[in-house]
């Protein structure tokens, strides 16, 4: 039998081709490796591996103190960082027991809805950008400058801020905040609008995302999908909603809902959450409590620096009532801030600067705290506390032994649960809209890998 | 070309020397090897308010045979480290080597068993750039030291040039039957 006999009796072998898509793949942002499975130029099937990132994120918060844990949250998702911080302060003051103060309460949904905001931007840009809308990609970057500003403003770094301590935050609101707030939100509006014309109505990014990497309902639930994914799906969840947390019961917002579930309806959602995020800054910023700042009787100003020499020469005499000036890094941590911003716990909140560098029990205080194994210590026992983070559901579970360093942190990471369904969401469609579904969920390996 | 031509090159290759190292300067292709969170600051230097473009250095290209620069940014796991090195060994010559972030440079603070401690570790590196993440201005202050070291270097042999010399050297010299490398000294 020849050869060309054998090829037009017999049926030809086919199989399906399999492609490995990352985990440095250009158009794909996160490390993620996707092996796929193809039959011509539909996916078949999809295997994600994850775990390039993973930075042992649970085991070194076991071996750091319940404050020293702070920056390790930041890098969980490091596009939302703020978030992170007071999801896990939230859940170690529940299982301390205490409450914080109002106005520290306001800063915190302030801050986490900013870091929403830029969150979604980076989203929606990376995603834009993947499939080549580079001027969307532009106008968001240039969006999320002018918060990151603002963080910058606030905690002092623009990124990896650590802004947040176990019975408050770091340090006070800066001078003219809500009016820089303001005027950053209207530029982010006007950018939004911007992009809304270049997006919403455009036809090359409806046929790219419309109908494409759909998310059903049931899958979202069976695969624990929070989020704007789930929302997106049509599943009305919202943890700031069902659970309310800090003062979101007071503020009114809508939690926008998709019905298709696919990568269009996810970018819808997304954008119109963050609106809803500016509606909730500006009511914040209404009620922001606060009043008048108290200021020292004496009205006396040292730099802190001549107040640690004096204090070593024992020249304390006068030092019950100053006002000391303390380094700018340090801004806002003052006695006058003090009292509306912490709870009068001295064994959970470092205190004021004047105290530390002035007199001796305001020291002992600081090196108690800060001392290794002297630090907060929660008493044993364990805590659950879910924040809305911008991927869904972040919830943090500690367990306390008793002692100065947490017996196990463990982190629900929105991203993980996404990264379960992600392949509902890829298979069936084309090789292409991996690319676009991809984009629109948002992985953020920092989380997913932790 | 012989040795001593090589100690003292001529007027000629002096100038082309200049010309191709003000041309590698300011024609910069990074390869962005994103993978945590300094991929966010590299995403503001990149855009419009930073504008790594003012330094030539605008066009991202994403894949390693078309990039001279590989931007390492953000924390390479054990996992990641062959990704990486492999990645280096796709791009041709001449080549830089960025390390964006301390966790590039050293690990930063995870100092587990996750994390690879420096990439150095894996591929040379050529300019370190620190900060967790590193402020946009740092990074690009590090692009001009990095543009700076690129117009400065020897433009016409590289590294692998010589060490073909010398792996050729060593043919020979088993060839011949002496030591190798004793020809040299």
């Amino acid at each position: 039998m020849t050869l060309m006999e054998t090829t037009t009796t017999q049926p030809r072998e086919t199989r399906n081709m399999l492609l490995n898509v990352g985990p440095s793949h250009p158009a794909m942002h996160g490390v993620i490796r996707l092996v796929t499975e193809l039959d011509g130029e539909k996916v078949v099937k999809i295997d994600a591996e994850i775990g390039y990132l993973h930075r042992g994120f649970e085991k070194s918060c076991e071996n750091s103190t319940w404050t020293q844990a702070m920056p390790y949250t930041d890098r969980l998702n490091y596009v939302s960082p703020l978030i992170n911080n007071f999801g896990y302060c939230g859940a170690v003051e529940r299982l301390l027991g205490i409450e914080i103060t109002e106005r520290c309460k306001y800063i915190r949904v302030l801050m986490s809805e900013v870091s929403r905001i830029t969150d979604h931007l980076t989203c929606i840009a990376a995603c834009a950008m993947e499939l080549g809308a580079m001027t969307a990609f532009l106008y968001l970057m240039k969006a999320r400058e002018y918060l990151y500003d603002i963080v910058e403003d606030v905690t002092g770094a623009r990124l990896t801020v650590s802004y947040g301590r176990i019975g408050g935050v770091k340090a006070d609101l800066p001078e003219g905040f809500p009016e820089k707030l303001l005027s950053a939100l209207k530029q982010v509006e006007r950018e939004l609008a911007d992009v809304d014309k270049l997006l919403t109505r455009n036809r090359i990014w409806i046929d790219r995302t419309r109908d494409v990497g759909v998310l059903t309902k049931e899958n979202a639930i069976n695969y624990g999908i929070t989020g704007p994914l789930a929302r997106a799906a049509g599943i009305n969840y919202d943890v700031r909603k069902a659970f309310p947390y800090l003062v979101y019961e007071r503020v009114e917002f809508d939690v926008p809902l998709g019905e298709r579930g696919d990568t269009y309806d996810r970018y819808l959602v997304r954008m119109e959450e963050m609106r809803q995020s500016i509606r909730i800054i500006r009511q914040g910023l209404q009620d922001l409590p606060g009043g008048p700042i108290a200021v020292d009787a004496q009205g006396q100003v040292i730099e802190s620096f001549d107040l640690v020499d004096e204090a070593k020469l024992g020249h304390t005499a006068g030092f019950a009532n100053v006002t000391s000036t303390v380094d700018p890094t340090l801004d806002g941590t003052e006695k006058r801030f003090q009292a509306r911003m912490a709870p009068r716990d001295r064994s959970v909140i470092l205190p004021s600067k004047e105290d530390t560098y002035g007199n001796i029990e305001g020291l002992m205080n600081h090196f108690k705290l800060i001392m290794d194994y002297h630090g907060i210590h929660p008493p044993a026992g364990e805590a659950y506390f879910p924040v809305e983070g911008a991927n869904g559901e972040l919830g943090f579970y500690v367990v306390s032994d008793g002692k100065d360093r947490p017996y196990r942190v463990r982190c629900r990471p929105p991203c993980f649960f996404n990264m379960a369904g992600l392949h509902t969401m890829l298979e069936g469609y084309m090789v292409a809209d991996i690319i676009a579904t991809f984009g629109s969920i948002n992985m953020i390996a920092g989380e997913l890998d932790r | 070309m012989t040795e001593a031509a090589e100690d003292h090159p001529g007027f000629f290759t002096s100038r082309l020397e200049r010309v191709i190292g003000w041309a590698r300067r300011y024609s910069i292709f990074q390869y962005p090897f994103v993978t945590a969170c300094c991929g966010m600051e590299y995403m503001s230097t990149a855009s419009g308010h930073y504008d790594m473009d003012r330094f030539g250095a605008g066009l991202p290209r994403f894949s390693p045979r078309q990039a001279d620069v590989l931007f390492v940014v953000g924390t390479i796991s054990h996992k990641m480290a062959p990704v990486l090195r492999r990645v280096y060994d796709q791009m041709c010559d001449p080549k830089w080597v960025v390390a964006f972030g301390v966790c590039t440079c050293t690990g930063g603070f995870y100092d587990n068993y996750a994390t690879v401690q420096g990439i150095d570790t894996i591929v040379p590196v050529d300019i370190y750039i620190p900060g967790c993440p590193p402020r946009p201005e740092a990074v690009l202050d590090g692009l001009i030291k990095l543009q700076e070291k690129i117009e400065k270097q020897k433009q016409l042999s590289y590294p692998n040039v010589r060490e073909l010399k010398l792996a050729e050297e060593m043919a020979d010299a088993t060839a011949s039957g002496s030591r190798p490398g004793s020809r040299k000294r």
